[in-house]
């Protein structure tokens, strides 16, 4: 298991254990945190699931494919640090992962 | 004209899946009026999910009608173009743009597209720029500082409605909140409001129906819709920019020099997506909970379940029945396989309705626990730039009715529009009923 924080733009941390195999979307929305829509179940297909991630993290995380960028464009108050949390893959590697979550989703 | 055979539901059932295969053609119009196209879908899904239908009013097409198929179309915008064109087009009615935008543009060379409908209808990379110069008037920061506005004038509206006598809906309240919410969007003359859904309907409806009564009519309210968008845009060029959608659009680098035809696409975009699928959202929402009233004793008992109530709403509505795409190369799909060129429709209506993906999906459940997991919005690049918008509106009517009235009775059935792209009503009468 990682431990993964999902931290809600009002600074509520929720700090839930992931299988790795599953998104990190797939981690907060299996554990009932909010702030993640995942309209479309994880296909990086609506960008509802948006998260900024700490550069550090980066590295570890694995490129962003075209699509991720496409559909990231769409979202409002993008960063350098923004990603859809369904194309990260939960892996041991990401045990201590801390995600923040925008104040809404588009 | 504007009449609805009604239709036993078991004898189009029947029909359905009677009919053979080859001859199948779910974007026949006439089912979407009186509400016999769920069958049809049905039998597709289950017997042939990418189906051939070789001669129609829209020349011949593939309907994809999973969810798992209708996504691989919609997040594959390079084999999927937009360009020609994003809805099943009738060939009469297209020939007969052709002209009215002929006579428009005089001297001017005929569009070489189909398309015309602004972004929507644009690949990329020219997609993106022209999408992006409009979106943040409909993100969700500048949607939140209109809220209070819409919700005073959703109380306005519902408080000035006839009590112990039927009205029509669609009128009183369905169109005048869009109506007023897209006149803020676009910062238009707010006494004037009523005519944005006015030409909203005379785009996309054909003669015969909706207000359309002849070719040239329709022609003129373009027209005019047109020229009072360029006044618009002169004014807003010229002025500070503001966060309207035509300043927005006046601006931005990207999209300040677009030419008449691509502007008037943008138009006919944010006017047809900025009102009548919310419009047709609105009324369904009053159908769909007459039709289970268990579901709306539900939604009385408890005004929480407004949130996921609307989104159960804009899934069993679908008030965009289909989006088309144009394929840029053959591509496999469900074992068939799609040539270049050829048109394809991806059924929303149909994939919302998908058994393999949603759990009772011809049921409508206010308090489902995963209610935004719909296809209405479509996905991928061209997902619904306006649907933070919607859900506002939607959110807003429906905690001000709650306040206010605890029944609000469906009279009769309603008239449906007539179209297998906007699924919606042209009227719908309904009783508030007097309290002793």
């Amino acid at each position: 298991m990682a431990q993964i924080t999902y931290i809600e733009h009002d600074g509520t941390e929720h700090a839930v254990d992931v299988k790795p195999g599953l998104s990190v979307m797939e981690g907060a929305v299996k554990n009932n945190v909010p702030g993640i829509d995942a309209d479309c179940g994880g296909a990086c297909a609506c960008a509802t699931c948006h998260v900024y991630v700490d550069e550090a993290w980066a590295p570890r995380l694995g490129e962003q494919s075209a699509m991720e960028v496409s559909m990231l464009d769409f979202a409002e108050n993008v960063a350098p640090s923004s990603r859809l949390s369904c194309q990260l893959k939960v892996s041991d590697a990401l045990d201590g992962l801390v995600v923040r979550m925008p104040e809404s989703q588009h | 004209m504007n009449i609805a055979v009604k239709v036993d539901a078991a004898d189009a059932a029947a029909e359905a899946y009677a009919t053979p295969l080859a001859e199948l053609d779910p974007a026949k119009v006439e089912r979407f009026q009186n509400d016999t196209l769920w069958p049809v879908f049905e039998r597709l899904r289950a017997e042939d999910p990418v189906h051939y239908t070789a001669e129609s009013d829209f020349g011949p097409y593939w309907s994809v009608t999973t969810w798992d198929d209708i996504m691989a179309v919609d997040t594959n915008h390079e084999a999927f173009s937009s360009a020609d064109g994003i809805t099943l087009p009738n060939l009469k009615a297209f020939e007969e743009q052709r002209k009215v935008w002929e006579q428009a543009n005089p001297g001017a060379e005929a569009p070489q597209r189909r398309g015309g409908a602004g972004f929507i209808t644009m690949d990329e990379p020219e997609h993106t720029p022209a999408r992006k110069a409009v979106s943040p008037t409909l993100a969700p920061s500048n949607i939140a500082s209109m809220s209070p506005v819409v919700r005073e004038r959703a109380g306005v509206i519902l408080d000035s409605l006839p009590i112990g006598e039927p009205f029509d809906w669609v009128d009183l309240v369905s169109k005048e909140l869009t109506a007023m919410t897209l006149a803020t969007l676009f910062d238009f003359p707010f006494e004037q409001r009523r005519k944005l859904p006015w030409w909203s309907d005379m785009i996309t409806n054909m003669p015969g129906h909706g207000p359309v009564e002849s070719w040239q009519q329709k022609g003129e309210a373009m027209m005019e819709c047109f020229a009072a968008f360029r006044a618009l845009w002169d004014q807003r060029v010229n002025a500070e920019p503001g966060i309207d959608l035509i300043s927005m659009m006046a601006h931005n680098p990207d999209t300040r020099n677009m030419d008449a035809m691509t502007f008037q696409g943008n138009v006919i975009l944010l006017i047809v997506g900025g009102n009548d699928t919310t419009r047709n959202t609105i009324s369904g929402s009053v159908y769909h909970l007459n039709k289970n009233p268990d579901q709306y004793d539900k939604l009385r008992a408890d005004p929480g379940l407004v949130l996921p109530m609307v989104s159960e709403t804009i899934r069993y509505q679908t008030p965009l029945a289909h989006m088309r795409r144009t394929a840029t190369r053959d591509v496999e799909l469900g074992g068939k396989t799609i040539k270049e060129g050829d048109r394809v429709a991806m059924w929303y209506i149909s994939g919302n309705r998908d058994e393999s993906k949603i759990e009772n999906p011809n049921s409508y459940i206010v308090d489902r626990e995963r209610p935004r997991q719909h296809m209405s919005f479509g996905f991928g690049v061209h997902r619904c730039v306006g649907n933070r918008v919607a859900e506002m509106q939607l959110t807003i009517i429906w905690e001000e009715i709650l306040k206010r009235f605890p029944r609000i009775e469906l009279v009769e059935e309603p008239v449906r529009s007539y179209s297998s792209f906007v699924h919606g009503y042209e009227s719908m009468k309904v009783v508030i009923p007097a309290r002793a």
